[in-house]
């Protein structure tokens, strides 16, 4: 009897402990779906639990019933504006609601408006918003080899929030004793932005900001004399890629072959796009967030005083389509930026 | 469960303490007397110690000592002397080597300088370990199989903290200490050097180590399938017919057609687990100083096969963009 007691104890013990050591893991089901040739691994790996949890979270506004153009343009009825001026009014108002249901729904036009004078300069907001109309222009116009047709709109960031979910700031790290101890050359923390990792905690600054190299695997078999990255710069890049694969949702075949993570052949074509994706999030750190940053009030700046900033979360929001595909360009062609 | 199949220690190694053989001329003493442990007796000898500690052994772990004390205070420091944050963040934590920019210099304390310390004397604590061990053996008048078995593990050790890196003409190759820091930098050494899978020296250490494993079961299950005949006492009964090693090699003979001889399959044993440690230790070796991409090493030698492609349109866009990063 008593021996049993001890039994059952050690069990609990047991189930304890492997509970406390799985809990990290993520329960079945897993799904995998081979996109590259037999046996070389390349499976896009998926839990449909969880990404049906992702696809519940979506809520994906009905567009705006469209209006009949008045024949007026927007910059005959209204003062000041400066950019959307040849838009038709009627569309043009259409267009005002519809920004304001994607990022200020409970503010409304007060958000970027001052009071009765909807001219006036007078809220930062407008000054932003006006960058970001621009933006989201340039993205559909310009960087169709990663945003397709679909392209985006406000919303596939902002979802309903002034600000999107999802942004990043330079990361000084957490607070170190300093002095002569040690210094942890940028690593070696719990990292949210590498997948809770200890790989360096902000690889945005150096691959979405600036333009430090990404590639870090040589191109040929032996040495050939030429100065390659180190070891500990090819951290720098798996701390992007863990960012990727958590923003995304996928795993590292989605775009390559593991067996050789640079190469290009066998690779998918997800990865081109891939490719484009990171030069696009970093064009426009460095072409339109940047530069607000003299703009913005301190409540919105990060703690090195820089502004919020784009990675691939941002859009993504930890699926591999974000909004899941869903069109909402098709509905405000003002966005598409071909006008 | 039926008892007779001996998988747990049912017997208590207890006796009157015993001090071991006379120690001879030396300096220090044996320390402690008349300890037992009845949860060690569940694994083996109940009698702890007395140990003879010597001057190797007390210099192997003051300097053993010195290199924790270095590493754990410095990633104290990196939470700000938090001690809640030091156990809840330990695994993440680390002290990391100096970076590329220094080479083969003495850098600052906080930039390398720490990690060079905390190395020296871990390299010290674990030489002087070595001949410790060593030393002890040769004053039992045993062979010194285990201190070179230990050797083989402090090559790999070497190669990967001072050899590969001197070799590199960087201290920032070597391996940060740290829980998971040190796992990353596994991975992305892996990745860097275009994946050490495609390393045959990786390849023999991996061979060698999941072979030390199966024989490490097979030998073990097979010394305790025969205990009811008295074959845990091996040695004694090499030469004797109809014994319990007899049955043992009988056995593996029926089921593969040979066996190891109650002698040879320990040599089986310790040629196996080191080999892993040797040839890996080559492989390190190899890896950024001889071979720049093992991937690309492995097509070249017909040891990576040719897949058909399955996506023919995907070229490196940045041929297309004229080479923008």
């Amino acid at each position: 009897m008593i021996r049993r007691l001890k039994t059952a104890r050690l069990m609990q013990m047991l189930s304890l402990l492997m509970v406390v050591f799985l809990a990290g893991c993520e329960r079945p089901p897993v799904d995998s779906e081979q996109q590259g040739f037999r046996g070389t691994g390349m499976v896009d790996v998926t839990n449909p639990r969880l990404a049906s949890d992702l696809l519940e979270q979506l809520n994906i506004p009905d567009p705006l019933p469209a209006v009949q153009p008045s024949g007026t343009l927007a910059s005959e009825v209204y003062e000041n504006v400066q950019i959307l001026g040849d838009l038709d009014v009627a569309e043009f108002n259409r267009f005002m609601a519809a920004i304001t249901e994607w990022v200020s729904p409970d503010e409304g036009c007060a958000y970027c408006h001052q009071g009765a004078n909807f001219a006036a300069e007078g809220v930062y907001t407008k000054t932003v918003t006006r960058r970001m109309i621009q933006m989201t222009q340039d993205i559909n116009s310009n960087w169709s080899n990663h945003v397709g047709a679909t392209g985006v709109t406000c919303y596939t960031c902002h979802e309903g929030q002034n600000l999107p979910s999802e942004i990043w700031y330079e990361n000084p790290g957490p607070q170190r004793a300093g002095g002569f101890t040690a210094s942890t050359a940028g690593q070696n923390y719990p990292a949210p932005a590498a997948a809770d990792s200890s790989l360096p905690y902000d690889p945005f600054s150096p691959f979405l900001l600036g333009d430090m190299e990404i590639r870090v695997v040589g191109d040929t078999a032996l040495p050939d004399g030429t100065t390659l990255p180190a070891t500990k710069q090819t951290e720098e890049t798996y701390s992007l890629m863990m960012h990727m694969s958590d923003a995304l949702g996928v795993n590292c075949t989605y775009c390559h072959n593991s067996r050789s993570f640079g190469a290009w052949e066998g690779s998918s074509p997800a990865r081109v796009t891939a490719w484009y994706g990171i030069r696009m999030a970093r064009g426009l750190n460095n072409e339109y967030i940047e530069p607000l940053t003299g703009v913005l009030p301190e409540n919105r700046l990060g703690p090195l005083g820089d502004a919020p900033k784009i990675n691939c979360a941002t859009c993504h929001q930890g699926l591999n389509l974000p909004l899941n595909g869903a069109d909402m360009l098709q509905y405000h062609s003002v966005l598409s930026g071909d006008d | 469960m039926a008892e007779y199949q001996n998988i747990f220690t049912r017997v208590q190694v207890r006796a009157p303490a015993d001090p071991g053989v006379p120690l001879g001329r030396t300096i220090w003493p044996r320390y402690g007397k008349d300890l037992h442990s009845y949860w060690l007796g569940k694994f083996g000898d109940a009698q702890i110690g007395p140990v003879y500690l010597g001057t190797t052994g007390l210099a192997s772990l003051l300097c053993g000592f010195i290199a924790i004390e270095i590493i754990g205070l410095n990633m104290w420091a990196s939470v700000n002397w938090d001690p809640i944050q030091f156990v809840r963040q330990l695994p993440w934590l680390a002290l990391e080597p100096p970076s590329p920019e220094y080479g083969l210099s003495l850098p600052p304390l906080a930039e390398g300088g720490w990690w060079l310390m905390a190395g020296f004397f871990l390299t010290a604590s674990i030489l002087l370990w070595w001949l410790r061990m060593y030393r002890r053996a040769k004053a039992l008048g045993m062979g010194t199989h285990v201190a070179w078995a230990f050797a083989a593990a402090i090559w790999l050790y070497l190669v990967l903290g001072l050899i590969r890196p001197v070799v590199m003409g960087s201290w920032s190759e070597a391996v940060p200490f740290g829980i998971f820091p040190h796992l990353d930098w596994t991975a992305a050494f892996s990745i860097r050097y275009g994946n050490l899978f495609y390393n045959p020296f990786h390849m023999l250490s991996i061979a060698f180590l999941y072979g030390s494993v199966l024989l490490f079961a097979m030998h073990g299950a097979t010394i305790l399938a025969v205990t009811r005949y008295g074959g845990d006492r091996e040695v004694e009964q090499i030469v004797d017919r109809g014994t319990a090693s007899e049955r043992a090699g009988l056995f593996w003979r029926w089921t593969m057609g040979f066996n190891a001889s109650m002698e040879s399959i320990h040599r089986w044993a310790w040629w196996f687990a080191v080999l892993t440690t040797i040839t890996g230790g080559i492989g390190i070796l190899l890896t950024g100083t001889v071979v720049d991409n093992w991937y690309l090493w492995g097509v070249k030698h017909g040891l990576a096969p040719e897949y058909p492609i399955v996506f023919p349109d995907v070229v490196d866009p940045a041929m297309n963009t004229g080479g923008s990063p």
